[in-house]
C-alpha cells in the first residue's frame, strides 16, 4: 500500500481527510471516533506497530491525545491526534487494539493526569503511586516541594 | 554612516540572589556528632587520656586506627547517571585507585564509602538513604557531580532532590559535570586527609583548615 492509497482509503472509509506530507499522515479526528479509527489504522492501512502514545496540554484549549503507529511493510506512519474539551481527562483507550498501547497510556496517565477509559490497569509507571499532580500539565508549578527531600 | 555596536547587557550575577543558599540551610543534613560510637568506650578512652602518660597510647592508637581506616575505604559500587562512568574509570586502571586502598566492592554491608555519582530522583533517595544505612559505621558520603550536589542542570525539574545532602549527610563535594577521574581522585585523597584526622572515640575531627 502506497502512501496515497492510504490517504485514499482515509477519505473513502473513514470520512477524514488525512492531513500531513509525504510518509507522514496525520488523521485529526473527534474523541468520539477515537478507539474507531484505532481500529481503521490497524485493521485497514495495516499499522500494526504501536509507535507513541502521548499528549499535549493546550491549557484552555484542553489536552490533545496523539498517538504514532506505523505500518511496517509499507513506507508510511499515521498520527493519529483528537482534542480533549477543556477539563475533560477521559478518553478511550487504545489497549484493545494494540497491546502495546498499554504502557504508553499509563506513562500519558501518570504524566497528564489522562483517564483511558477501558484500559486494564490504570496506574502510575515511572512515579511513585503517592506522587500528588501530574507533572507535565502546564498548571503544574515549577519547584513543587515535595517533602522531605525538596 | 556609523554603525553603533550594541551594548551589551549582562545579566546579574545568580549569587546575588540568596534565597537558594538559604533554602540550602534549611535543608542541608550535618552528620551526627559521633556516629554510632560505644559510650562506655568512650569514657574508657577519655580516661585513659586524662590518666598522666596514657595520652601516648590514646594518640598512638589513633594514628595506627586512622591509618588502616584510611587506607581501606572501600566505596560501594553504587552509579546512578552518567558520572559513573567516570567512577569507573577511576577504578579501573588507568587512575587506579586500588593503589590508594580503595576497592569497589559489591557489597553496601562491607563497605565505607558511597560515592553517590548522578542525579538523585525522588523516587530514588529513600532506596539510597536505605543502602547508606546499611553501612557499617563509621563511613562516609562522597558526592560527586553537579546533580548530587545541587541538582545541577536538572535542579529544577519536577523529580530530582536539589542535592544529595538533603538525604545523607555528605563529607566531600566534587564539583564537575560530570568530574573527570583526576577530579573525583582528588576528592578521594581529600576526604583520606579528612579520615586521618578521625578521632577513636568515634567523633569526627574538629575542621581540617586544609580541607574544610
Amino acid at each position: 500500500m502506497t502512501p496515497d492509497a492510504a490517504r485514499a482509503l482515509c477519505q473513502e472509509r473513514l470520512g477524514v481527510p488525512a492531513t500531513g506530507e509525504g510518509m507522514a499522515l496525520v488523521l485529526t479526528v473527534p474523541v468520539e471516533r477515537w478507539a474507531e479509527t484505532g481500529r481503521f489504522a490497524k485493521d485497514t492501512l495495516g499499522c500494526l506497530y504501536m509507535s507513541f502514545s502521548t499528549a499535549v496540554d493546550w491549557k484552555d484549549q484542553g489536552l490533545e491525545v496523539l498517538a504514532r503507529v506505523e505500518n511496517l511493510d509499507a513506507p508510511f506512519s499515521v498520527t493519529m491526534k483528537t482534542r480533549l474539551p477543556a477539563g475533560e481527562t477521559r478518553c478511550p483507550s487504545l489497549v484493545s487494539v494494540w497491546r502495546g498501547a498499554d504502557w504508553m497510556e499509563r506513562e500519558c496517565y501518570d504524566m497528564f493526569g489522562i483517564q483511558f477509559e477501558g484500559h486494564p490497569d490504570l496506574r502510575r509507571i515511572l512515579l511513585p503511586q503517592d506522587w500528588e499532580g501530574h507533572p507535565l500539565l502546564k498548571s503544574y508549578a515549577v519547584d513543587t516541594p515535595h517533602p522531605p527531600y525538596r | 554612516m556609523e554603525v553603533k555596536a550594541p551594548t551589551p547587557q549582562i545579566p546579574p550575577a545568580v549569587w546575588t540572589e540568596f534565597k537558594d543558599l538559604q533554602e540550602w540551610e534549611k535543608y542541608h543534613q550535618e552528620r551526627p556528632e559521633g556516629d554510632k560510637h560505644s559510650a562506655v568506650f568512650e569514657q574508657a578512652t577519655e580516661g585513659l587520656f586524662h590518666f598522666p602518660g596514657g595520652f601516648i597510647v590514646t594518640t598512638v592508637a589513633d594514628a595506627f586506627l586512622n591509618w588502616a581506616r584510611k587506607s581501606s575505604v572501600w566505596p560501594v559500587t553504587f552509579g546512578l547517571a552518567c558520572c559513573a562512568i567516570e567512577m569507573m574509570a577511576t577504578f579501573a586502571s588507568r587512575f587506579d585507585v586500588e593503589r590508594l586502598g580503595m576497592v569497589p566492592w559489591a557489597s553496601p554491608r562491607h563497605s565505607d564509602l558511597m560515592i553517590v555519582s548522578g542525579t538523585v530522583s525522588i523516587k530514588m533517595a529513600p532506596m539510597l538513604k536505605r543502602i547508606y544505612d546499611q553501612m557499617p559505621d563509621p563511613k562516609w558520603a562522597v558526592s560527586m557531580g553537579s546533580c548530587a550536589n545541587s541538582g545541577g542542570p536538572f535542579r529544577h525539574g519536577y523529580h530530582v532532590v536539589k542535592g544529595v545532602d538533603r538525604v545523607i549527610p555528605v563529607d566531600v563535594y566534587v564539583p564537575g559535570c560530570p568530574p573527570p577521574p583526576e577530579s573525583l581522585l582528588n576528592g578521594l585523597l581529600l576526604l583520606q586527609e579528612q579520615i586521618a584526622h578521625f578521632r577513636t572515640t568515634g567523633k569526627r575531627a574538629t575542621p581540617n583548615p586544609k580541607i574544610d
